[in-house]
Parts: C-alpha cells; sequence; structure tokens
C-alpha cells in the first residue's frame, strides 16, 4: 500500500495490554500501514501493574514498561496523562478531555478495569483508597505515614497485595473478607484456611465472613470499620479492593453491545458489535466473559495485530493459573482447581505444622492433571502447570504415581522432562521449545519478565540446554570476576597471588565490591594465612571481620568469647559476668553453647578483649565464615549412657579447626551416645560415639533447609577420624561455592556423598596427603585474633568512635532497658552533636 | 578546630579530620564534622570522597565501615561503598544510592592539603 492510503488507528488507553498492542503492532509491521496515536489517561507510560507493590521498594522507574518514554517507531505517537471522553461509531471520531477530536479507522479500546468500591457509607472519606495505580500507592503511603492500623476490605489476590503493603508500611494490618475464606476464587477451603493461618503468624488478622457495614469518621476523616454482628475495627486507612469492574462507559455510550456482568462484548477475533472497534484487555469480555489477569489480555493484544494484518488468529479462553508470593507464602491455583470436572479425584498433601497444603485434581483414570492448588510450598507449579489437560489440549500424561509430585522432596518427588511444546510461561505464551530455541540463537523470549512465577523453570531450561551443548553456564561470582569461587581458589593457588590488587588486575575488572572481595579475603586466608586485619587485606573484610566482632542492628557489637565444647569453668563464668556488668552489655546464652555479650562500641572492643584474654579467653569466631562451634554432649564422664568421651574430643576438634575460614560457617558436634543429645547430625561434621570408636556424618545443618549429616565412615579410631575430617574440611574449602554450607556442596558434586567418600575415605585422586598438610599448616600458623590485634597499634588505631574525636561515643547510639538489661533504643535519622564537640586530627 | 588558612581554598570553613596515611586505600573512617558524624573514604584512584556515615536503611550510623569498590553503569565505573548492615550501595560522589533511585545520601566538600584531610560542608548537587 502506498502512503497517502495511511490509515489510522487510535489505541484509548495505555495500561499493560495497550502496551503490549502496540509492540506487537511495530513488531508485527502493522505500523507499515497504519499510524498508531495511543491515548493514556495516567501521568505516565505504562507500567508493569502486576508487580504494583514492588514500587515501594524500587520506584516508579523501575516499574516502566517503556523506560524511554516514547516508542522507537516515528509511526507512533504517544499522548499522556489525557482522557478520552467519548468517541461516536458514525462519524469514526474520539473526544479527548482536552477537546480534541481524532479521526480513526480502526479503534482499540483498552481501558482496563476499576476496583470495585462497595458502596458502604463512609466511602468515599479521606483516609479510604484503591489499590490499583502508581499515585493510589504514593496517597497510601503518605497516609500510612501518620497512621496506625490499617485495614483491607476484601480478602482476594489483590486485597492480600494491598494488606502486604500495609503491613510493609509499618501498620497494623486487618483483613476483612466477606466470604468464609481467603482468595476464594483461587483456593479451595482447606487452602484458604492454610493460607490465613501463615498471614496471621505474620501479625496479620484476618476476618473471613465478614461484612463491612460502614467507615466509621472522626475529625472527618476514616476512623474504623464497622462489621455487621461484630466489633468495630480501629483503621486510619482504608483500602478497598473488592473485587475489579470493566471500564466499559465509552462503549456503553456509544451504544455498543456489552457483556452481562459487564465488560465490551467481543467476539473470537475481539471485534465489537461495530466491526471498527476492537476490545482487550481487562475492559473486554470474549463471550461474556472478562478475564482479570494480563496473560489473556495480551493474548488478545496479538489477536487483533493478527486480525488487522489480515491473519487467523482468534481468543478462545484462557489459562487462569496465577501463582504468587503473598506476604511472603507461595500460593498458586491452575486449571481446575475447584474439581468440577466430571469424575475428577482429589490427591491432597497437607502438613499442618509446615503450613502446607497441596492438592492435585486428576481425571477418573488417574491419567491426566486437571487443576491443583499449592499453598506454603508452590515449588512444584512450574512443572505442574504446563502438564494440565483442557479441553482442546490434552496435557502430559501423569506418571504412576502421580502422588509424588506433591510430596515433600525426602519422599520422592520425580524429575520430569518437559515436551518441546509444554507452555512455559502462561502471561507470554512462551512454550519449551521457545526458550530453547532463542538460547541457541543468543536471543530472549519474553518468558519470565510478567510475573515472574516461571523463571525458576526458565532457567533450568536454558542451563540445561547449554549444559546439552556442551556450554558452560556462567556461574561467575560477580561483575567483576567471570570465575566461580572455586575457580578464583585455583587461579590463586596456582599463581601465588596474596593480595587482591594482584588477583582482580590479572584475572578481574574494576575495584570489586562486597561479594568478590570477602571471597578473595577468604581464599587468602586458606592459602596464605596470616590476620584477617593485616595490612591491604583488612579493607576486603567484610565488617564483622574487620572488626573481630558481630554488627547489631544499631551499630553496635557483640563479642562471643569461645568456650570451646561447651564446657567452662566456674571462675571463667565469672570474668564474663564481671566484664558485662563493667562494659554495660546485654549478655545472652546462645544456641551455641556459648554465651554473647551484645552493645559494646566499636570504641570499646579493645579494652573489652583485653578483660577477656587476660582471663584465658579467645576470639570465638562468631563473625567469620570460619569454624564456630563444636557442640558436645557431656558424654561418659557423667551420663550412664555415655561410652565415649564426647566433651574430650568436641574441645580437641574445635580447638584443631578454631580459625579455620571457609566459604561459609562450619559447624561441628559431639555425641557421647547414638541418643545424639549434642544433635551432631544438624552440624556440617557431626561424632556420633560408637562402642568401637566413632561414626563421622558430614553435611548437615539447620536453618532454614534443615539437612541431617550423613554417615561418611564408621566406627573409627580418633586418629582416623581426625585425618578423614581434616581431609573433608579442607576439600569442602578448596572446592565449594561462596556461602554454600556444605550440605549443598555435597549435594553439587557429581557423585554426592560417595563422590566424598572416594576423595576423603578412599584416596582416589591421591589428595589425601596434600589436603592434610594444609590443614596441619593451619592448625600450626594459628593465632587468636583478638589477642594478635590487641598487641598490634596499626591493627588497634581504627577501634574509635571518631578518627578526630576517639573518645567521643557515637550519639546516634542510645540503649533503654529491658528485663533488667540494656538493648537498643530506637533512634530515626542522623543525630548531629552541634559544633560543641572539640574535635583534633590525631598525629 | 579548623585548619589553618593556605593555599586560596576557603579553607576556614573545612575541618581537618586525619591524615590522609590514617585511611587505608580502599577504606574509610568516621569522623566528626562541625557536630555530623562523616564517613571519610579512599579509593583506588586516590580520591578521598566524604558521605554522610549514616545508613537510612538501617537507621545506624555506619558507612565507614562498609567495603568500597567500583560498579559498571551505563556511565561507566562508579565508586561505591555497600553498608556494612544490609548491603545497599552508595555512590561515592553523589551518595546516590545505586539500589535505590529514590534515596540519595549527604555528602560533603573533602580537600587533601599536604597530606592532611579536611571536610568541609555539605554538597549540593
Ligand atoms: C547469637 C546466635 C543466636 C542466639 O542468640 O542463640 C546467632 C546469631 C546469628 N546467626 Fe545464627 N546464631 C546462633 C546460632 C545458630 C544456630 C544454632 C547452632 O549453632 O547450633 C543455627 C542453626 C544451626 C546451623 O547453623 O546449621 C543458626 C543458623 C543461622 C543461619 C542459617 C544457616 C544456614 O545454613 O541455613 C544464619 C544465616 C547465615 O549464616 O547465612 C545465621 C546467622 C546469624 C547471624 C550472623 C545473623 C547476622 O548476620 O546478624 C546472627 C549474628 C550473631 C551475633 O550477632 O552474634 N544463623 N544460628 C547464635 C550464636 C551461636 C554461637 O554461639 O556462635
Ligand atoms: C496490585 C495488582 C496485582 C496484580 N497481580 C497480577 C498478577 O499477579 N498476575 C496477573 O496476571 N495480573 C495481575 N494483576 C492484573 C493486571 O495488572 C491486569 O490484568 C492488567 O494490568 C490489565 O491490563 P489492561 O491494559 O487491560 O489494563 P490497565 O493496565 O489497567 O490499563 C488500562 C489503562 O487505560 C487507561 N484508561 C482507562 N480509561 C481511559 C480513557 N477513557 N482514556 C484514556 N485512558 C484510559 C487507564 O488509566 C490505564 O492506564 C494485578 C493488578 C494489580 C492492581
Ligand atoms: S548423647 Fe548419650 S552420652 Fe551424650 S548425654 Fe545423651 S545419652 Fe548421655
Ligand atoms: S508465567 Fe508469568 S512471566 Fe512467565
Amino acid at each position: 500500500m502506498s502512503p497517502q492510503f495511511r490509515r489510522r488507528l487510535v489505541v484509548v488507553g495505555h495500561g499493560m495490554v495497550g502496551h503490549r498492542f502496540v509492540q506487537a503492532a511495530i513488531e508485527r509491521g502493522l505500523t507499515e500501514t497504519h499510524d498508531v496515536v495511543v491515548i493514556g489517561e495516567e501521568p505516565r507510560p505504562a507500567y508493569d501493574r502486576v508487580a504494583l507493590t514492588s514500587f515501594f521498594e524500587v520506584g516508579a522507574e523501575a516499574l516502566s514498561l517503556l523506560p524511554e518514554g516514547e516508542y522507537d517507531d516515528p509511526r507512533v505517537e504517544l499522548v499522556l496523562g489525557t482522557a478520552v471522553e467519548g468517541f461516536d461509531p458514525e462519524t469514526r471520531t474520539v473526544l479527548l478531555e482536552d477537546g480534541r477530536v481524532l479521526e480513526y479507522d480502526e479503534l482499540v479500546l483498552a481501558t482496563g478495569a476499576a476496583p470495585f468500591v462497595p458502596p458502604v457509607p463512609g466511602h468515599e472519606l479521606p483516609g479510604c483508597f484503591v489499590y490499583r495505580t502508581i499515585e493510589d500507592l504514593e496517597a497510601i503511603r503518605a497516609a500510612a505515614a501518620t497512621a496506625t492500623v490499617g485495614a483491607v476490605v476484601g480478602g482476594g489476590l489483590l486485597g492480600l497485595e494491598a494488606a502486604n503493603a500495609l503491613a510493609q508500611l509499618g501498620l497494623e494490618t486487618h483483613v476483612v473478607e466477606m466470604a468464609p475464606r481467603l482468595m476464594a476464587v483461587q483456593v479451595d477451603d482447606a487452602g484458604g484456611a492454610t493460607l490465613a493461618r501463615h498471614i496471621e503468624s505474620l501479625g496479620l488478622t484476618v476476618h473471613t465472613g465478614a461484612v463491612t457495614s460502614e467507615v466509621v469518621a472522626a475529625d472527618g476523616r476514616a476512623a474504623g470499620l464497622s462489621l455487621k454482628d461484630a466489633e468495630t475495627i480501629p483503621a486510619e486507612v482504608v483500602v478497598f479492593s473488592a473485587g475489579i469492574r470493566p471500564r466499559d462507559a465509552l462503549a456503553r455510550a456509544a451504544g455498543l453491545d456489552l457483556a452481562e456482568r459487564g465488560g465490551v462484548l467481543v467476539d473470537e477475533r475481539c471485534r465489537t458489535s461495530d466491526a471498527h472497534v476492537w476490545a482487550i484487555g481487562e475492559c473486554a469480555a470474549p463471550a461474556g466473559r472478562m478475564y482479570g489477569l494480563v496473560a489473556p489480555g495480551y493474548a488478545m493484544a496479538e489477536v487483533v495485530v493478527d486480525a488487522l494484518l489480515g491473519g487467523p488468529g482468534s481468543f478462545t479462553g484462557a489459562d487462569m493459573s496465577t501463582k504468587l508470593k503473598l506476604l511472603g507464602v507461595d500460593v498458586a491455583s491452575f486449571g481446575d482447581a475447584h474439581a468440577t470436572t466430571e469424575g475428577a479425584l482429589e490427591l491432597v498433601f497437607a502438613d499442618a505444622v509446615a503450613g502446607v497444603y497441596k492438592k492435585l485434581v486428576v481425571s477418573d483414570d488417574g491419567r491426566r492433571l486437571l487443576g491443583g492448588v499449592l499453598v506454603g510450598d508452590a515449588t512444584a507449579y512450574g512443572v505442574l502447570r504446563p502438564m494440565v489437560a483442557t479441553p482442546t489440549n490434552p496435557g502430559i500424561e501423569l506418571p504412576d504415581n502421580p502422588e509424588e509430585l506433591i510430596l515433600p522432596a525426602g519422599r520422592g518427588g520425580v524429575e520430569l522432562g518437559l515436551p518441546d511444546e509444554a507452555q512455559v510461561c502462561s502471561c507470554n505464551d512462551v512454550c519449551k521449545s521457545e526458550i530453547v530455541e532463542a538460547a541457541a540463537d543468543g536471543t530472549t523470549t519474553r518468558a519470565g519478565s510478567t510475573c515472574g512465577s516461571c523463571k525458576p523453570v526458565v532457567k533450568k531450561i536454558i542451563e540445561e540446554y547449554f549444559e546439552s551443548v556442551g556450554k558452560v553456564v556462567d556461574r561467575s561470582l560477580c561483575e567483576h570476576f567471570p570465575l566461580t569461587r572455586q575457580e578464583l581458589f585455583d587461579v590463586v593457588a596456582v599463581h601465588g597471588y596474596r593480595s587482591f590488587d594482584q588477583v582482580v588486575e590479572a584475572h578481574g575488572r574494576g575495584r570489586g565490591c562486597d561479594v568478590c572481595k570477602p571471597a578473595v579475603a577468604s581464599v587468602l586466608a586458606s592459602l596464605v594465612g596470616g590476620h584477617v586485619l593485616e595490612g591491604p587485606t583488612r579493607v576486603l573484610q567484610d565488617t564483622n571481620d574487620a572488626f573481630l566482632a558481630n554488627i547489631q542492628r544499631n551499630g553496635t557489637y557483640s563479642v562471643v568469647p569461645r568456650i570451646p565444647g561447651g564446657e567452662i569453668t566456674p571462675e571463667k563464668l565469672i570474668v564474663i559476668g564481671e566484664v558485662a556488668r563493667d562494659f554495660g552489655l546485654y549478655t545472652k546464652i546462645t544456641g551455641g553453647q556459648r554465651i554473647d555479650l551484645f552493645g559494646a562500641r566499636v570504641e570499646e572492643l579493645p579494652a573489652i578483649w583485653r578483660r577477656l584474654v587476660d582471663a584465658g579467653f579467645e576470639s570465638g569466631h562468631a563473625y567469620g565464615k570460619a569454624l564456630r562451634t563444636v557442640k558436645s554432649c557431656v558424654g561418659s564422664t557423667w551420663c550412664r549412657y555415655g561410652v565415649q568421651d564426647s566433651v574430650q574430643l568436641a574441645i580437641d576438634l574445635e580447638l584443631r579447626y578454631r580459625g579455620l575460614r571457609s566459604p561459609h560457617k562450619l559447624k561441628g558436634g559431639v555425641s557421647g551416645c547414638a541418643r545424639e543429645c549434642a544433635e551432631a547430625r544438624g552440624k556440617d561434621f557431626g561424632v556420633i560415639a560408637t562402642e568401637k570408636g566413632w561414626n563421622l556424618y558430614v553435611g548437615g545443618n539447620g536453618g532454614a533447609t534443615p539437612v541431617h549429616a550423613r554417615l561418611l565412615a564408621g566406627d573409627l579410631d580418633t586418629e582416623t577420624l581426625v585425618r578423614y575430617l581434616d581431609r573433608f574440611l579442607m576439600y569442602y574449602i578448596r572446592t565449594a561455592d561462596r556461602l554454600q554450607r556444605t550440605a549443598p556442596w555435597v549435594e553439587s558434586l557429581e557423585g554426592g556423598l560417595d563422590r566424598v567418600r572416594e576423595v576423603v575415605v578412599e584416596d582416589a585422586l591421591g589428595l589425601g596427603s596434600e589436603l592434610e598438610a594444609a590443614m596441619a599448616r593451619h592448625v600450626d600458623g594459628y593465632r587468636d585474633e583478638w589477642a594478635a590485634t590487641l598487641e598490634d597499634p596499626d591493627k588497634l588505631r581504627r577501634f574509635v568512635s571518631f578518627v578526630n574525636a576517639p573518645d567521643v561515643p557515637d550519639p546516634h547510639i542510645t540503649f533503654r532497658a529491658e528485663r533488667e538489661q540494656s538493648v537498643p533504643g530506637d533512634v530515626a535519622g542522623p543525630v548531629s552533636l552541634g559544633t560543641t564537640v572539640p574535635v583534633g586530627s590525631p598525629r | 578546630m579548623t585548619a589553618s588558612p593556605s593555599a586560596g581554598v576557603g579553607v576556614s570553613t573545612y575541618t581537618r579530620v586525619c591524615r590522609l596515611d590514617d585511611i587505608d586505600v580502599e577504606g574509610g573512617v568516621a569522623g566528626l564534622v562541625a557536630g555530623d558524624a562523616v564517613a571519610i573514604l579512599r579509593t583506588h584512584d586516590g580520591n578521598v570522597y566524604a558521605i554522610s556515615n549514616y545508613d537510612p536503611f538501617s537507621n545506624a550510623s555506619v558507612l565507614a565501615r562498609g567495603i568500597v569498590g567500583s560498579r559498571s553503569t551505563a556511565e561507566g565505573d562508579v565508586p561505591f561503598v555497600a553498608s556494612p548492615m544490609h548491603k545497599q550501595a552508595f555512590d561515592l560522589r553523589t551518595g546516590q544510592c545505586l539500589d535505590d533511585a529514590d534515596v540519595r545520601i549527604p555528602t560533603y566538600d573533602v580537600r587533601v592539603l599536604d597530606g592532611e584531610v579536611l571536610v568541609g560542608p555539605p554538597q549540593e548537587h
């Protein structure tokens, strides 16, 4: 078509779907024949409404879908901050609020939806909000600054998002839901109850089956919600999130057909009852049904571009699956979650203690997955959703024991090879083969760019692809080093580097960061040794290592003297008590069988250490990625069941490995018999006494993902035990990733624990004596870091509050009393001392 | 106490805080300047920067104890310090937080004269 026949396409609404429409129009060549004018009412270009809540963390710019502010195609014009007032299908004109009139050949309505505010008395009071735009969030944030309690009317997906935001803004938060459960659309009763328990454990209050009858006012502002048959909830911030309504007013005024329950009625090609008017996204109702998710809207946008290009595309319904993290709780619902299909069977796994609820809905023959609900743990979502069978798609046949798909990993769990055509990203309709093709061409797909729930699966597919063609997947430490920690360890060992500068100049770029510097420091500590505050290495250390203590929330530090094996004399206990009393420190027995002294100011640390060191204490390395404690049980000395002296061994091991720097912290334990009172199997290395000697277990930890250590070798004499432990620890230190504890490290090795056994016990690599020698060097080179610091004026220099006023305590640090001890006081904003304090430059 | 006047820079409003040698390369010290806690940090290329010591994310006066490094951005490498508390990065030149466009902390003018570090008034950006 020649230019004089160019046609004009007007798009009303620049939201997520309007934007996607324009993008597709440009990419697919529609702008070759059409000029596009987009009219948006909001003051800014389209942004990621799905991620709206993260506005508080990342700001408006990061959410923008069009950060440049305009399209990279001169035939598209974007008019923002301007609403469309109406259009006339007869004259094919659009009227803008500023009085301008635009002619169109084709009109696309993408006006989205508006939150539904139930017409309860008081809903218009100041203090009442909705949750839809960046401006809404800005207003909520401003109101929250002076409020203490907030309430959200509506316990659906969006209501919980809003509740999350209110809680993040520091408000005591109530959720009021009319239905008997939360997220009534997506999850079933049991799932809703699990979710409610989770949310209440986070300190929010959930009211289900509660009907709001009025917003109570005080001083002309919202002050609370009165509920039918229940107490009034006080709330200065009220957010209505009781569903959405399609914005179909323009179409209604123009006389177009609407769906019974609202929305612009469109056919399979998203055409309205007027042949030149189309509707897409949340304002549209294909076959009478509106879709409150972005993926169907994107599909409609593609369909209309296709139709205008003369293609065959059509919209016949969409996957309403959702996965999200609400207040830190995973929730997913997909397919026929409510088991409405004839003959459908339900498989349920519920763990009330862990707060996990999972349900699969399968066909009557058990071969097809129809849908499901996951609450508390939705890791299986990425694998399950593409398997779902729909009327038009047979899905993927289920394995013989489909329940394994939802059992916790330890009790089965199957890896599923996804077929090429499996849809991985439902937001953007991207299937596995498209992701693989893009990876092969070095391009990317849109998968993962919208709600993000498919990202883990996308990442895995890409990694698998690269591994299958023999390429290495980027596991770089950070932007400064294209190396893993293990590779870094090897280059430092091979070249004999002794400083960060040498390493970064030869193998990195820039000046490093808070990720690579401590990692290089840890590698240098393992290979070179020496004091962590020596010369240039001290600026590589995280603050805890740099001050040989643990930083606390108010900028003070905690001090943990080593108490090997948890055994301590009364005299030493008294010294700890005296030091704590004299310096006003808070004391607490730790979970690691020792005592932590909290609240020391930087400038007090040397004096505290002096007292402790003089009494025979040394650093407990509570701060370092290093050996922490070797926990003991009382063992054969006292216990009537003990078969070996577990205390002696725990002390010996703790003293042997004290100060050993490693990729992550290291903990050990020794129990005197199989009753395991020292919880040794919860440690990186655990020793349990047997009649004949010791059993050695490795790869355990507590924390967020507890793992039990597994048996490496049994019935060892003490000497062999120590030899194996030396090898095991050095092997770990040399090959593990940064911040990888022993359990995931063992998992990551090809061959897992068997491989560790080959190297450590069978010495298959012939590395045994080298690893032992490295450990011997560590043991010989050990010196207490506190004592060494006290002897060195150069290291002590930095332990001052202010370099030019070393005796003036930082006024920012304050304390208050709680249960007869001192704890951090609350200070907001920087504190100025004024100019009255004399300062001078140290000479 | 303020520095003695010299070399035409308006030194009288500057506080002499320490000697340059007192600051490790890629390290920092906290100084008290007109009653404010100021973090004075030194980069590998020999520059010295002064920013507020106060980390607005953690409400603690700690930035002098952060790790100094560089981050690559569209405008090239930016010298930064990472808060020791929760690692947010601050551009040493401007005080701009590199992880949150909405946060910027005060910076102060710094001069190094005869090996002495002088910190001046807060800067406008
Ligand atoms: C003080 C203490 C809590 C207490 O009052 O009891 C504590 C305090 C901290 N723990 Fe812990 N943990 C303490 C025992 C534990 C235990 C119990 C134990 O050791 O038997 C565990 C579970 C066992 C384990 O580690 O496997 C434990 C698992 C963690 C984890 C999770 C580790 C994991 O692999 O998942 C972290 C986070 C991390 O290291 O990344 C952590 C991190 C921390 C940090 C370093 C968090 C931080 O960055 O501020 C805390 C600072 C310590 C401080 O300020 O002194 N702490 N922490 C305990 C000190 C023990 C000691 O004497 O050194
Ligand atoms: C907090 C929140 C979380 C969400 N989470 C998810 C999720 O996890 N997954 C998911 O799939 N979906 C989610 N959604 C829904 C998703 O954001 C919408 O489905 C999507 O934005 C719809 O796109 P749209 O373009 O149709 O509407 P919108 O993005 O609302 O865009 C419509 C635009 O048209 C403008 N407009 C309206 N009338 C006029 C007029 N007369 N003149 C000019 N402009 C006009 C509006 O101002 C608006 O900018 C969420 C929504 C919210 C609010
Ligand atoms: S582990 Fe055994 S020896 Fe140790 S305290 Fe328990 S029962 Fe006694
Ligand atoms: S499924 Fe939402 S981004 Fe892929």
